[in-house]
């Protein structure tokens, strides 16, 4: 990601608390959820048996028997140290979103009644007060009155945000402050199950359901293991056979070398730490699946106004009509905008000032305000009366010369096929010609969506605007599609004719006519300033109110997987050089001739098996940062992403082991422990 | 140089062939509207019609092989009182006649006995031949249905329709001009018993014959294996010269090598097809030069020996040399055929490894439509595995694979590595293996361990040097092979029925592709890694341990 947090992965506080984890989730109903550390688990517990035995008996070699019981355990402490470390890294996210909800009350009213109560006993369909001051209890919808709300607790955002009844701008957030005036507050949801709590049980991993993907992946290693023990339980009969046999320990050895533990061991660390990430993108999502959606989304519906242009349209040439003076038309232009606050005014006003005009509001002038049904403004200044606005709302005051009329639809329609929004300008009766205000497409959204369409994603942008602006703009902003004049409907039907071609859509959206859509699309991305309604339909809300971020959300879904995939691959290539470390070593008593598979010269027999045991533990934690960080991703087509992924976890997977089971053995023959 | 040569003429000639063969094949199973006589015709003889689900499928795919199975148990039980036995053979016990009929209703052909010896022509016929036909057919139905289910299609098609298609269409045809073939070539074909020859020495000889060409035609196209006599293609009535031993080599591979392509054409992507081609093929050739190059190169039993720089030429067939055998032997193993051109007993230590590594994986063209099934298996695995590294919900060709698929994917192989491990630690532990093997050491741990990879391969050759016409033997071998064949096919055709009812979803760039050299460096490490590292203890106590301990 480009924006990686930097946050250090272990603090002392984290990794103590992640230690105690450790031992606590040795409990075997709480191992059983991870078949393949159960399995290793369980070995482990039968080895000790055996070095208890040995050493009591003193038959055997209890020295060797007692470090290998000591790195199996290792082992699945390793594990369960990742899970308790990316769990506590969880924790800490969510104890800063739950600081804000303990013990919140909130002042129910019951027809005329008003008591105060604590918010768990607040259920949905219950009506709270909330006055200056006091923190609102619950999450729910305004129905009366309007204030104006802090909702830095859980976004971070200080400035205050309006909240009213009706319109898109009615969801309130429990643990958000009302600063000003008061709001009526129809409580939404059940206690216990509002939004901020659902997100610290998924942050904490406590309430964390497997993802399909995660499902699947425990079976394949599950399986694995299986075929595995099947290999090691067939082999004291080979042994049998060939006149020797094998000591259980080393079977034991051997069997937990070949499973795929480094990947079992890392798996719920690196969910969790997946929407661990989200999270600090300032995201919440409803559920771990909804995150690996994102990874498979083949179309992006953007909305134009502030995802692909800067909200505001900005002034870019003046066009006048023929036979007027360009100074004329400037000027007028001007004096309209002077007392206009809006982005689109002080655009104008600064496009003026640099083409040299110094002109200022004369005394006694009035400003006609933009009205809504009028849609223009202007000023009167002496004799003079000057507008400016929408071409159709102009042309509506006067009836003006049908010649200088048709002059000015020329330009305009030029202006809308370029892209931009044409103004016109007046002065009374007499049409001087148009402002060509331009969408500015913001720096970069092009590059952007060329990396989308590597990954394979197509962009369709939808607009309010005519088609003709629509087209303009898209080809500008380098989008794959358009939809112009859209309505919720129109998006609604885009989406679900996306989906009968089996593309899996995303769109945000913050409108409670957008509701249906985001329930529609597989990945909806609510924003936190919507509607209520918007925010239950998505599966996920963006508390920064910045719809670009969904492509940042997809990037961290293929994160995700990929990171998932290829620490499986790392996991079970490992598995070359522990055979050509442990079945020499087994079997070279009764083939002398095995010594020549002894590839990495490692020292004896017992050397050999203890530092590819020792090997399998270690990668673990060594791992660690790789999971919780997830790998490096960049857009590129898939295929380029498989060979690099292979060629970094695939043969690095091979290679690694060798290397690393050699360096074990120096140290373990150097220090004499085998 | 010639041996260069002669591995390059059969695989060459064999590949440009099947690619026109492929292309028929699936135009025979799926003709459309073209052929709606022929069609017709097949509805009336069966009384099926319409397309099966993968369940109904299976279900009919299973009660054809019971009848099948039936049939031929009631033939070989009832031989002696029967037509069509000039030499009057006698009966057979009852634990040979399962062995084999599950083994020739396996498509397995493994043989605990000798052809020449035990069996009438009525059983070579009508039972044995018989069944070599329809087994090889329902290998390719089942790939045909898979194929469907993977497109996308309503239903999978229907068994007893498709198993019509792939005998009279496919098999029978181009079984009968082999077989023509190996006429003019020299093979006996005839009904006559065995002829009576008197020697120079002035003794008489007993020369077995009969119905030969016709049995190894069908024996080597439809990867059965089973040969008319006992010594199977080392016998010289059923492989006569250098250019009969050229033929059956190529005629061994063909139609797996054709599955492949006919795969590629019913899921519509032939790119696809093409690429699984080209992992198969290095599976085989690298397998090949193994073979070829361990058994020319001269051991230390020879060493000194004016032979030294023939190669190891014993177990072979002098007129095919040291580089015919190992070459046969890959072939045979690599497809699920099992006839044999050489003794495998008698092959280098590593050379011996290279049938069974050919047999482990099953999968490098594989049986007549089961290599290919078996293939899709580790495409399974595969592209699930590859799906997540590219940071997608992994998809095959617009499926997507999820707990279910891999779970009967992964289930199919575990049954494949414990029929092959688990048989072989039983027998190797007990008498019942440990008492038949001839040799002592690493190579007679080799025999049994090449007996149950032999029958859960359903390749049917043996390593031989093994006793292995007993109870036990011909009991477990028997289950084996019955186990090995039909869950690799139901399990695949189940996980395609679970694709079917899926929504497919699109392919885009960010998809993963299945018809680039990167899918087919994952595939080939997902079959060395899936595939052979299972066995990799087996194949180090048995032929690499008898390599390195031979003396230097």
């Amino acid at each position: 990601m480009e924006r990686r947090v930097a946050t250090s992965l272990f603090t002392t506080d984290l990794a103590a608390a992640a230690v105690r984890g450790a031992l606590a989730k040795l409990d075997p109903r709480v191992l059983w959820r991870n078949p393949v550390m159960f399995a290793t688990g369980v070995v482990a517990a039968f080895a000790t048996i055996l070095f208890v035995r040995a050493l009591v008996t003193g038959a055997g070699d209890a020295g060797f028997q007692g470090q290998l019981v000591f790195w199996l355990w290792l082992t699945v402490l390793f594990g369960n140290f990742a899970e308790a470390l990316a769990e506590g890294r969880g924790k800490a996210q969510a104890a800063a979103l739950r600081s804000t909800k303990a013990e919140l009350t909130g002042v129910r009213l019951t027809g005329d009644t008003r008591e105060t109560v604590a918010a768990s006993a607040l259920a949905a369909g219950d009506v709270v007060m909330v006055e200056t001051g006091a923190l609102i209890p619950a999450d729910g919808e305004v129905i009366e009155g309007v204030a104006s709300v802090n909702e830095a607790a859980i976004t971070g955002e200080s400035a205050p945000v309006i909240r009213e009844a009706g319109g898109d701008r009615s969801a309130v957030t429990a643990g958000t402050r009302v600063i000003s005036d008061w709001i009526k507050v129809r409580v939404t949801v059940e206690p216990g199950q509002g939004f901020l709590d659902r997100m610290i049980a998924l942050v904490e991993g406590s309430s964390r359901a497997k993802t399909p993907n995660e499902i699947a992946l425990t079976i394949l290693l599950t399986g694995l293991t299986l075929i595995f023990l099947v290999v090691i339980a067939t082999l004291p009969a080979f042994a049998a056979y060939a006149g020797g046999s094998i000591a259980v320990p080393v079977l034991v050895a051997l069997f937990v070398a070949l499973i795929p533990t480094t990947i079992s061991a890392l798996l719920s660390a690196i969910g969790i730490a997946g929407m661990d990430r989200l999270v600090r993108f300032n995201v919440l999502a409803k559920s771990g699946r909804a995150v690996e959606a994102a990874g498979d989304i083949d179309v992006l519906l953007l909305d134009k106004t502030g995802t692909i242009t800067l909200g505001d349209r900005q002034a870019s040439e003046f066009v006048a009509l023929p036979g007027i003076a360009q100074s004329d038309l400037i000027e007028a232009a001007l004096l309209a905008s002077l007392a206009d606050e809006t982005p689109e005014g002080r655009s104008i006003v600064a496009l003026a000032r640099e083409e040299g005009f110094r002109t200022t509001t004369t005394a006694g002038a009035a400003v006609v305000a933009f009205t809504a049904q009028t849609r223009v403004s202007g000023i009167d200044t002496g004799d003079r009366s000057i507008r400016k606005g929408a071409v159709d709302a102009l042309l509506k005051l006067h009836d003006h010369d049908p010649q200088a009329v048709t002059a000015l639809r020329r330009i305009t329609d030029r202006i809308a096929r370029e892209g931009g929004t044409p103004l016109a300008v007046a002065d009374g009766i007499r049409l001087l010609g148009a402002v060509h205000l331009k969408d500015i497409v913001k720096s970069g959204v092009r590059e952007r969506f060329a990396e989308l369409r590597r990954m394979g994603i197509r962009t369709v942008m939808i607009t309010g605007d005519n088609p003709l602006t629509a087209a303009a703009i898209a080809a500008e902003a380098g989008v794959d599609d358009f939809l112009a004049e859209a309505t919720p409907e129109d998006k609604l039907a885009l989406i679900r004719k996306e989906q009968q071609g089996g593309r899996l859509v995303a769109m945000c959206g913050d409108g409670t006519n957008d509701a249906p859509a985001l329930a529609q699309a597989d990945v909806g991305v609510a924003m936190n300033t919507g509607t209520q309604a918007a925010r239950e339909a998505g599966n996920m809300v963006d508390l920064d109110n910045n719809p670009t971020k969904l492509i940042e959300i997809v990037g961290l879904g293929k994160q995700l997987l990929m990171t998932r995939g290829a620490l499986t691959t790392f996991s079970i290539s490992n598995d070359v050089a522990k055979y050509f470390a442990i079945l020499p070593a087994i079997f070279v008593v009764l083939y002398p001739g095995l010594d020549t598979l002894n590839v990495m010269r490692l020292a004896s027999p017992e050397s050999a098996i203890l530092s590819a045991v020792i090997f399998n533990a270690l990668i673990i934690p060594l791992l660690v940062p790789l999971a919780l960080r997830g790998v490096a991703y960049r857009p590129q087509p898939a295929g380029r992403q498989l060979l690099r992924n292979l060629g970094i976890y695939g043969v690095g997977g091979i290679v690694s082991p060798f290397v690393g089971i050699k360096l074990i053995d120096l140290a373990v023959s150097g220090l004499g422990l085998a | 140089m010639d041996a260069l040569f002669l591995v390059a003429a059969v695989l060459g000639i064999t590949a440009l062939l099947s690619v026109p063969l492929g292309r028929y094949m699936a135009a025979a199973m799926e003709p459309g509207d073209a052929a709606p006589r022929l069609t017709r015709a097949f509805e009336r003889i069966s009384g099926a019609r319409g397309g099966q689900g993968w369940k109904a499928y299976v279900v009919s795919m299973l009660v054809f092989n019971l009848c099948m199975f039936a049939l031929c148990f009631a033939i070989l039980a009832l031989q002696q009182h029967l037509p069509m036995n000039p030499d009057g053979k006698g009966a057979l016990s009852l634990d040979l006649i399962f062995n084999t009929t599950a083994s020739f209703t396996t498509n397995t052909n493994l043989q605990h006995y000798s052809g020449e010896v035990s069996m009438s022509y009525l059983s070579q016929l009508a039972a044995l031949m018989w069944l070599q036909f329809v087994s090889a057919a329902t290998g390719i139905a089942a790939l045909a249905a898979l194929a469907r289910g993977i497109a996308g299609r309503a239903d999978m098609g229907n068994f007893l329709i498709d198993v019509q298609r792939a005998s009279f269409l496919i098999l029978l045809p181009v079984a009968l001009v082999f077989a023509v073939v190996l006429v003019l070539l020299g093979l006996p074909m005839t009904f006559q018993g065995a002829a009576q020859a008197l020697t120079l020495e002035g003794a008489v000889q007993t020369i077995a014959r009969g119905p030969v060409a016709a049995f190894v035609a069908i024996k080597q196209l439809g990867t059965n294996g089973g040969g008319f006599f006992g010594p199977n293609s080392t016998h010289p009535l059923e492989n006569v010269s250098f250019w009969s031993n050229a033929v059956e080599m190529g005629a061994i591979i063909l139609i797996p090598m054709s599955c492949v392509w006919m795969f590629g054409r019913i899921i519509g992507r032939p790119r696809h097809g093409a690429v699984i081609f080209g992992v198969m093929a290095t599976f085989l050739l690298l397998t090949i030069a193994g073979s070829v190059g361990f058994e020319r190169a001269p051991t230390a039993a020879f060493a000194g020996l004016p032979i030294e720089a023939a190669g190891n030429l014993e177990g072979k067939e002098m007129r095919f040399g040291a580089t015919g055998g190992p070459l046969w032997a890959v072939l045979t193993t690599a497809t699920s055929n099992g006839s044999v051109g050489a003794m495998h007993d008698s092959l280098n230590p590593m050379t011996g490894l290279m049938p069974m590594l050919g047999m482990w994986l099953n999968s490098t063209f594989g049986g007549n439509g089961v290599g290919m099934i078996n293939m899709f298996l580790y495409i399974v695995v595969a592209v699930f595995v590859a799906g997540m590294m590219v940071g997608r919900t992994p998809e095959y060709l617009g499926h997507r694979i999820e707990a279910r698929e891999v779970k009967l994917a992964i289930l199919a192989l575990f049954a494949h590595a414990a029929m092959i491990l688990g048989g072989t630690a039983l027998f190797a532990a007990t008498p019942w293996g440990a008492d038949t093997v001839l040799n002592a050491g690493p190579h007679g741990f080799s025999e049994i361990l090449y007996e149950f990879t032999s029958a859960s391969a359903n390749n049917g050759s043996g390593f031989e040097g093994l006793g292995d016409n007993t109870v036990p033997w011909n009991v477990a071998t028997g289950l084996v092979m019955l186990a090995a064949r039909f869950i690799p096919i139901i399990l695949p055709l189940a996980i395609a029925g679970s694709l079917m009812a899926k929504r497919r979803s699109a392919e885009s760039a960010g998809t993963l592709g299945v018809e680039d050299a990167t899918f087919a460096t994952m595939l080939t490490i997902t079959i060395v890694i899936f595939g052979a590292l299972t066995f990799f203890p087996a194949g180090v106590l048995g032929p690499v341990a008898e390599q390195l301990s031979m003396p230097h």
